[in-house]
């Protein structure tokens, strides 16, 4: 890869991250609270009651620092933000990493993405 | 008991907690998700090339980011990007699907938003049937309309993102009902109402995020314009 190509990507990576972590810090509060598609569905017909009390999930040590998207003692308005900002740089490190462990060191004249 | 409930669950959207689903749907779902996802992993390491990888980073954390965002439709309900088919027309089926598996193991695993049992089917109905079903749509549409148009990328997004997530809510309708969780036509016809809507929302956010991709980077694109391709290999050999 190129320089030019090297700095076009970090140039797109930092400002692709960057709307991303806008979406999830600023946005966040004001998501909709109504319930949404399954819950409403769950709550009409009676059977939201069956959702597990002790989910496997309250089992991993991420339950006593994140309660859903909330950060745990801190106050509201900075919980979900909080979450947002985590959330979304973890997605973002996961998916770079295994992109970078699976697509290592390829030349671009191998090109097969494009059939 | 409800309010017990729905503090714990405030936010489902299409994400199965756990409880909803018998063994026998949660583990035909984890089998396929599972093996999508190896072939997935093999496709990827065997075909795509580095550009790929800034793209498949800024998608995960913009599907994460965007699915934070409920927004309000009409009745009193909310709906969220789900975002398979985005990932798909931007990365192609197998980058895509390994994308939205990251957003759902990140969602369970750290804030419990959708069940650690019921990840597989998450991950199928959200991910899958958007970054496979969505993506070979909007291909078709694509390349039917002409393949280099932004006018024929962004018809085939929209009409790919709508499709996918009311399959997607019918699919896991389905799910439910052969888990005796609901009776089949109840939640049929329930899923399918309000996801009409939502997947209106999916349609809008798909179409503003390609043409966003389509007018800064269209060479990081899956199937990227020959346009662009052919600028990106001009500036390579320039210098």
């Amino acid at each position: 890869m190129s320089n030019a190509s090297r700095t076009r990507n970090r140039a797109f990576l930092l400002s692709g991250l960057g709307i991303a972590l806008l979406i999830a810090v600023f946005l966040s509060p004001f998501a909709s609270q109504d319930p949404d598609g399954l819950d409403r569905v769950s709550q009409d017909q009676g059977f939201e009651n069956k959702a597990s009390e002790e989910p496997v999930a309250h089992k991993l040590p991420f339950y006593q620092v994140f309660d859903e998207y909330a950060l745990r003692g801190v106050p509201e308005q900075v919980a979900t933000p909080i979450a947002g900002l985590v959330g979304t740089l973890a997605t973002f490190g996961l998916a770079w990493v295994a992109g970078k462990a699976l697509i290592r060191n390829k030349s671009e004249g191998s090109d097969v993405q494009d059939r | 008991m409800s309010v017990t409930v729905s503090l714990f669950q405030p936010q489902l959207a299409l994400h199965i907690p756990d409880g909803f689903l018998s063994l026998p749907i949660i583990l035909v779902t984890w089998i396929l998700a599972i093996a999508l996802i190896a072939i997935c992993l093999q496709r990827v390491q065997a075909t795509y090339q580095e550009r790929a990888v800034p793209l498949m980073g800024v998608c995960a954390a913009f599907i994460f980011a965007a699915q934070m965002i409920n927004f309000p439709i009409p009745g009193g309900t909310s709906g969220h990007l789900l975002g398979g088919t985005l990932a798909g027309v931007l990365l192609g089926p197998w980058a895509g699907s390994l994308v939205m598996a990251v957003v759902f193991i990140v969602q369970s695993v750290l804030f419990q938003d959708g069940g650690l049992t019921v990840l597989g089917a998450n991950i199928v109905n959200m991910g899958l049937i958007g970054t496979f079903g969505g993506y070979y749509l909007y291909r078709s549409i694509r390349y039917a309309l002409g393949r280099d148009s932004l006018r024929s990328v962004l018809i085939g997004a929209a009409i790919a993102a709508w499709t996918s997530v009311f399959v997607s809510s019918i699919v896991c309708a389905f799910q439910l009902a052969f888990s005796g969780t609901v009776p089949l036509n109840v939640a049929i016809s329930a899923m399918a109402f309000w996801h009409f809507m939502i997947a209106i929302g999916e349609a809008v956010i798909t179409v503003v995020a390609v043409s966003y991709i389509w007018r800064t980077r269209p060479d990081l694109m899956y199937h990227p314009p020959r346009h662009a391709v052919a600028d990106t290999s001009r500036s390579y050999s320039s210098r």
